[in-house]
């Protein structure tokens, strides 16, 4: 039998590697939740009564989606792009 | 009628309902190995969205987040910190596994790493940390299990036969009904549990304060200083912080079951949708935290924080909805636990025993074999469920810790062509070693970060070294490998 050598993962499949855009839209939660936690772990200024910090995580929880839809947009624009250019469906 | 009856009597009828939801799902459908665990892979964007739901939301959930609300304070915010994240990790990367899963048949995370490496004992270390690090998390599902049983019973039953109970039950819920009768149960699971974190997390504070608002205003007047890091510990800062939410992130989907779940999806697209979605069910978690906050001021002294939530809910309501929570919390224990066992009897039967030990094994001995294993891995953590006395987020944390470390062999595996097998299988080692050694020796956190993530550390330097005086290996992979690799 012969040794066929071929990628991991075929980059025809639908799935490509995530682009650069993507990845910024992916680190925006991250610089907002974990890294810059001295600026807001804090119990004032209260809002909505809920302590600052508290508040902070919650809005996080709700606006991670908003970030990662807009990278689904560029994945899903990317695979629409790239398709066309294969000449496939 | 007697109180405590009442309400054992609400949590045996949910969970004889939840039992009877997951035997139906399961009887109609040949069970072979590959039906058993990935459902035969037809699973839409909502049934693997409950999947999910059903397996990341446990009794850490539902007891664990506020027992650390009320006995540490702050640091119980690097839940909340992690939720959002692990999501967008898995935007990412689980598309990708699945392609790979899809492509060369695979069933577990070990095989994974088996295709990928081309190394059977690579894949069977990695079978090997799974399944002990899936013990401490079947343990906090037990612990739950008998948590729930013990309060509701106002004492009347101790832990240890209430755990033995629910653990028969999880076990034959396993072995009749397999990842398609758990992923409907956890519909039923999953409206129970946002039904009774709504209620409880909204109803709590307005009976004792008027409101979320005057209850957190109330314990500011307190205590202050608890609802910021680092409460009331004295080492978990904001070093701590972000070590562990890094650490969480990135290692939560590295949990095995969470591969299973992700090759039973019908395409990757569906899981990068859910990717997106997914942050929104972590709602109900805030309200989680509020029950256990506002314990500390409605009763202080309580010696296990764990119990805070169900204590709250007996002194609270009428004995048939404290059967409702009950009943919730006993769901959202036995559906991640059925999983759990689940993933780690196939993982030792098919990817430690067979090509280790018996290579002659046919595919229907490995399913009788991972049946059989079952019973020991549900018994391992029913043992050091009854003999241990940490709380239910430290011991997730210890999982974590352990999980963790396959991060850099899945990441670079699928965008590294540089990395190499020993690179790999050195880093991991090494990363698991640094992690054990320093929770053993009570040395977690060390200088403020937590001991999972310094591991992790370690663990992408070595792969780092070490695939550069090793060969590359191209990222290729031969078809000869492929048959004897994932049958």
């Amino acid at each position: 039998m012969s040794v066929q050598s071929q990628p991991f993962l075929k980059s025809g499949g639908s799935v490509r590697k995530p682009s650069i855009g993507a990845i910024l839209f992916g680190l925006i939660p991250f610089a907002a939740v974990c890294f810059s936690v001295s600026l807001w772990d804090r119990v004032y200024p209260i809002v909505l009564g809920l302590p600052f910090n508290f508040f902070w995580l919650i809005s996080w929880l709700l606006l991670t989606p908003l970030c990662m839809w807009g990278a689904y947009r560029l994945e899903a624009h990317r695979d629409r792009v790239l398709n066309r250019g294969d000449g496939a469906p | 009628m007697n109180a405590s009856v009442v309400a054992l009597a609400v949590i045996s009828g949910i969970v004889a309902a939840g039992s009877f939801v997951g035997f139906y799902a399961g009887s109609h459908r040949k069970m072979d190995l590959e039906q058993w665990t990935v459902g035969g892979r037809g699973f839409g964007i909502l049934l693997v969205w409950m999947l999910m739901a059903g397996e990341i939301y446990t009794t850490f959930t539902f007891l664990g987040a506020s027992g650390w609300a009320y006995s540490k304070g702050g640091p119980v915010l690097y839940i909340l910190g992690y939720q959002p994240l692990f999501y967008v990790v898995s935007f990412y990367i689980l598309p990708q596994v699945w392609e790979a899963g899809r492509k060369y048949r695979l069933q577990t995370q070990a095989d994974f790493f088996q295709v990928r490496y081309k190394s059977k004992y690579l894949a069977a270390f990695v079978a090997l940390v799974g399944v002990i690090f899936l013990i401490p998390y079947l343990q906090v599902q037990l612990t739950g299990l008998g948590i729930i049983v013990e309060v509701a019973s106002f004492g009347g039953i101790h832990r240890t036969p209430a755990m033995l109970i629910s653990f028969a039950i999880v076990a034959a819920f396993v072995l009749t009904s397999g990842i398609r009768g758990v992923a409907w149960v956890s519909v039923l699971k999953d409206c129970l549990m946002l039904f009774a974190a709504v209620f409880v997390g909204v109803a709590v504070p307005y009976t004792y304060f008027g409101g979320i608002g005057p209850m957190f205003a109330a314990l500011v007047r307190v205590k202050p200083s608890h609802l910021v890091m680092p409460g009331a510990t004295t080492n978990l800062g904001h070093t701590w912080y972000v070590s562990t939410v890094l650490m969480v992130g990135l290692g939560f989907y590295m949990w095995p079951q969470f591969f299973g779940a992700s090759f039973a999806a019908k395409s990757g697209d569906t899981l990068r949708r859910n990717a997106v979605v997914m942050p929104f069910y972590s709602i109900t978690m805030p309200l989680m935290f509020i029950v256990g906050f506002a314990a500390i001021l409605v009763l202080p002294g309580l010696a296990d924080g764990d119990l805070s939530m169900l204590m709250m809910a007996r002194k609270t309501f009428p004995p048939w909805f404290l059967g409702i929570i009950g009943g919730a919390g006993a769901l959202t224990a036995m559906v991640p636990a059925a999983i759990q066992i689940l993933t780690a009897a196939t993982l030792f039967a098919k990817n430690l025993c067979r090509p280790i030990l018996a290579p002659g094994m046919t595919d229907k001995q490995v399913a009788k074999l991972a049946k059989a294993t079952v019973l020991v891995i549900t018994v391992a953590a029913l043992c050091s469920a009854i003999y241990s006395s940490t709380t239910l987020v430290s011991l997730v944390l210890v999982g974590f810790a352990g999980v963790a470390q396959f991060f850099p062999g899945v990441v670079l595996g699928l965008y590294s062509k540089r990395v190499t097998m020993p690179g790999i299988f050195a880093g991991m080692v090494t990363g698991v070693l640094i992690a054990v050694l320093l929770m053993l020796s009570k040395h977690d956190p060390v200088m403020g970060l937590n001991a999972g993530f310094i591991g992790l550390c370690f663990n992408f330097a070595v792969v780092a070294a070490v695939s550069l005086f090793t060969p590359a290996e191209g990222g290729g992979f031969d078809e000869q490998l492929q048959a004897s690799a994932v049958n």
